[in-house]
């Protein structure tokens, strides 16, 4: 009995807030505004979205009407998927390949020890801060028939293709036109990965006869392999969204070869009046976004050398 | 028995008093609108202002969108929860509204009003917006497509005016080709359908209709791309681009009232963009005539009353007072009227000052009481995209006219 009162009176004492509790409640009240965060913007409309891809609703007439897994059929039957998934496929290949070699290219040039190196640097940044509609539209001007970019090339005798109503040129226009608005981004984490690299070790391969594609691919790429890893995720989630460039240049076109996913969600849910389906669609470039970003992640034992 | 009658009246005084003093309750009502114009909007608020006065409990907003992608900016609106009480529909997307059951009926309260004059609204305008007899928009515009010509740079190509044409009786589709074809090879632009821009094919009515063709059957559920009128007429359309140069390419940026170029056909409220400084010697005429005949083609916009606002009953009253015949009056100063009544040279003119009496007589009120509307389809948005990415294949110079027309119809024909 004496113990037992005297191990109630222990835990009496003992107080409720302890160093543990304390420490726990102070972590989650940090974390609190982005989970809130998280929870509101994220979690609550991806489980929206998923009960909106199981109903048909059409904001016209008023109607949401469950439908079970009909939309889902419906996207797998859908003749016009091929052709979409065709074109994001592209869309994102020529993005990746081509962003990443010229922001990689771009931050080894002004990597170099030169004065004024820094205007250059800003130069090639400047479209990011640029605002993409206004930046779009431009281009818009710039490749039309008559417009500045065949002008230019006509100023040297080549007559310009009709670059946004050809479906090879509008793909490759609407490639390029995101490349130079986001390389600055890739280029700057390129620059700061480069920089990062230690000069010794350029000192002892210099010492050993080695030559600079050779320092470049056994020195440079593996140091900065991690980037690289970084970089490809980005910008391969980034164009899985792109959606102002296509709607300002060619709005899906010519016929549907720039009809990328996004866009195609776009048409059917806000143009159509489809929620539902549009919600179906959202869904599926979820899987797609998640699964590339889980295999590039998995990648990385293979490709990414001296990970911290 | 006195002290009890005052007690009596007093407490009836307490309970009557304090409810006469307190107003009815507010309620706001929201007119979506694709004008951002000020000269629009002020009128609209002077309407408003005067429909307050009468009803002090209700107060009027105008909610200006942009024009571009104004229908899904509208039914985002529906979808959210936050639909307008009133909006604006465009003729293309009547059928979708119309049909669906988003819009509330207006006849009776229309009839219910004294003076409305419904008889007065015609009905060639009011047959977009009316289903089973129910009446769910009121077609406050109702814009014909003119063509406004430049007769400098026609005479500087040595060509005759559409004006010595039209006084000869050759005002045709092959007299235009021949003016657009030489005003092309004299290095100005030749003929502008405005805002078609090879996307919106719609626009091109303005020059099918003058073969008799149209996109579909008259109900809606045979797609008729493919038969002779809209073949011959596509084909026409298709050789004054690649062959004769007479209409700028895909992807040629050229604007008429800058002086580019030699024609343009449009709605006439686009009056308002003739040069004010250098000016040109510009003409309105009506559409040539084509191997169909005479035609014209209208463009309207209707406005209705959402089911699902807020104040349905409110709204509809509103705008029963927004269309009398005083304020429809008001309203031609802008927007060609659907009144028979307002629609004489008198009210026109004084409402269209740049256009002279002749333009206002063959363009604007033959081109009313005759005009057919542009086409409209339920589920137009889809049939838009789904033919524009299938004519696509028409905008190069090589095309295969009758198959590429017959692609349209296996593309669209189970939309109809």
């Amino acid at each position: 009995m004496p113990t037992a009162a005297l191990t109630a009176d222990r835990s009496r004492k003992r107080p409720f807030w302890t160093m543990e509790r304390r420490d726990s409640l102070a972590g989650y009240l940090f974390i609190a505004p982005q989970l809130c965060g998280i929870v509101l913007f994220v979690l609550i409309p991806l489980g929206l979205v998923v009960w909106y891809s199981l109903h048909e609703w059409n904001v016209l007439a008023g109607t949401f009407r469950f439908v079970g897994d009909a939309n889902y059929k419906k996207l797998a039957a859908d003749p016009a998927l091929p052709e979409v998934l065709g074109a994001t496929a592209i869309f994102s290949a020529g993005l990746v390949v081509f962003n990443l070699s010229l922001a990689l290219l771009l931050a080894i040039l002004v990597n170099q020890k030169l004065r004024g190196i820094t205007v250059f640097r800003t130069i090639f940044f400047s479209p990011v801060v640029v605002s993409l509609v206004a930046w779009t539209i431009v281009w818009n001007f710039l490749l039309q028939a008559n417009g500045g970019i065949n002008g230019l090339l006509q100023v040297i005798g080549v007559t310009g293709p009709n670059w946004l109503r050809s479906p090879p040129t509008a793909m490759a226009s609407v490639i390029v036109v995101q490349v130079f608005k986001n390389v600055g981004l890739n280029m700057v984490l390129f620059l700061a990965a480069l920089q990062g690299v230690p000069r010794e070790l350029y000192e002892a391969a210099r010492v050993d006869g080695a030559s600079r594609w050779t320092q470049f691919h056994a020195i440079t790429v593996p140091l900065i392999s991690p980037t690289i890893l970084l970089t490809m995720i980005i910008t391969i989630v980034g164009s899985l969204q792109v959606f102002a460039q296509i709607a300002v240049l060619t709005q899906g076109g010519p016929g549907m070869s720039t009809t990328v996913l996004v866009y195609y969600l776009y048409q059917q849910a806000f143009q159509f009046h489809r929620f539902g389906y549009g919600a179906t669609i959202s869904i599926l470039l979820f899987l797609i976004v998640a699964v590339l970003t889980f295999a590039q992640w998995q990648m990385r034992k293979r490709i990414v050398f001296y990970e911290n | 028995m006195k002290l009890f009658d005052l007690r009596l009246a007093a407490l009836a005084a307490g309970i009557a008093l304090p409810l006469a003093a307190v107003p009815a309750i507010a309620q706001d009502i929201r007119m979506a609108i694709w004008s951002a114009n000020e000269a629009h909007l002020k009128l609209f608020n002077e309407i408003a202002a005067a429909y307050t006065a009468q009803h002090p409990e209700v107060k009027v907003s105008f909610d200006s969108l942009p024009f571009d992608g104004y229908t899904t900016t509208l039914t985002t609106q529906i979808a959210g929860g936050n639909a307008p009480d009133l909006a604006w529909i465009l003729e293309t997307t009547a059928g979708d509204f119309v049909s669906s059951g988003a819009l509330s009926p207006l006849k009776a309260t229309f009839e219910g009003v004294a003076d409305y004059n419904l008889a007065d609204v015609t009905e060639s305008a009011l047959s977009l917006w009316t289903a089973d007899g129910e009446i769910y928009a009121y077609p406050f515009s109702t814009s014909p497509f003119g063509m406004f010509v430049n007769n400098d740079v026609i005479k500087a190509a040595g060509q005759q005016t559409p004006a010595e044409l039209i006084a000869a009786g050759e005002w045709t589709w092959d007299k235009a080709e021949a003016i657009n074809t030489a005003v092309a090879a004299a290095g100005k632009q030749g003929l502008i359908v405005r805002d078609f821009d090879y996307k919106v094919w719609d626009n091109l009515a303005s020059i099918w209709n003058g073969w008799g063709a149209s996109p579909w059957s008259a109900d809606g559920k045979t797609c008729t791309f493919t038969e002779q009128p809209m073949v011959d007429a596509m084909s026409f359309i298709h050789k004054a681009i690649f062959t004769d140069k007479a209409i700028p390419g895909p992807g040629v940026t050229a604007d008429f009232f800058a002086g580019d170029a030699a024609m343009t056909i449009t709605q006439i409220s686009r009056a308002s963009l003739l040069p004010k400084e250098n000016p040109f010697n510009w003409d309105l005429v009506p559409l040539p005539s084509g191997p169909a005949g005479e035609y014209a083609v209208i463009g309207q916009a209707g406005i209705g009353v959402f089911a699902s606002g807020k104040n349905p009953a409110v709204a509809a009253d509103f705008l029963a007072f927004f269309s009398n015949p005083d304020n429809a009056k008001k309203l031609a100063k802008f927007f060609p009227p659907p009144r028979s009544s307002l629609l004489n040279a008198e009210v026109l003119g004084a409402a269209n000052p740049l256009l002279s009496a002749t333009q206002i007589e063959n363009v604007v009120i033959k081109g009313i009481s005759t005009g057919k509307v542009k086409p409209g389809h339920a589920g137009f948005a889809e049939i838009q995209q789904t033919a524009r990415a299938a004519l696509d294949a028409l905008w190069v110079a090589d095309a295969d006219v009758p198959a590429v027309l017959k692609s349209v119809c296996d593309r669209i024909q189970p939309m109809l």
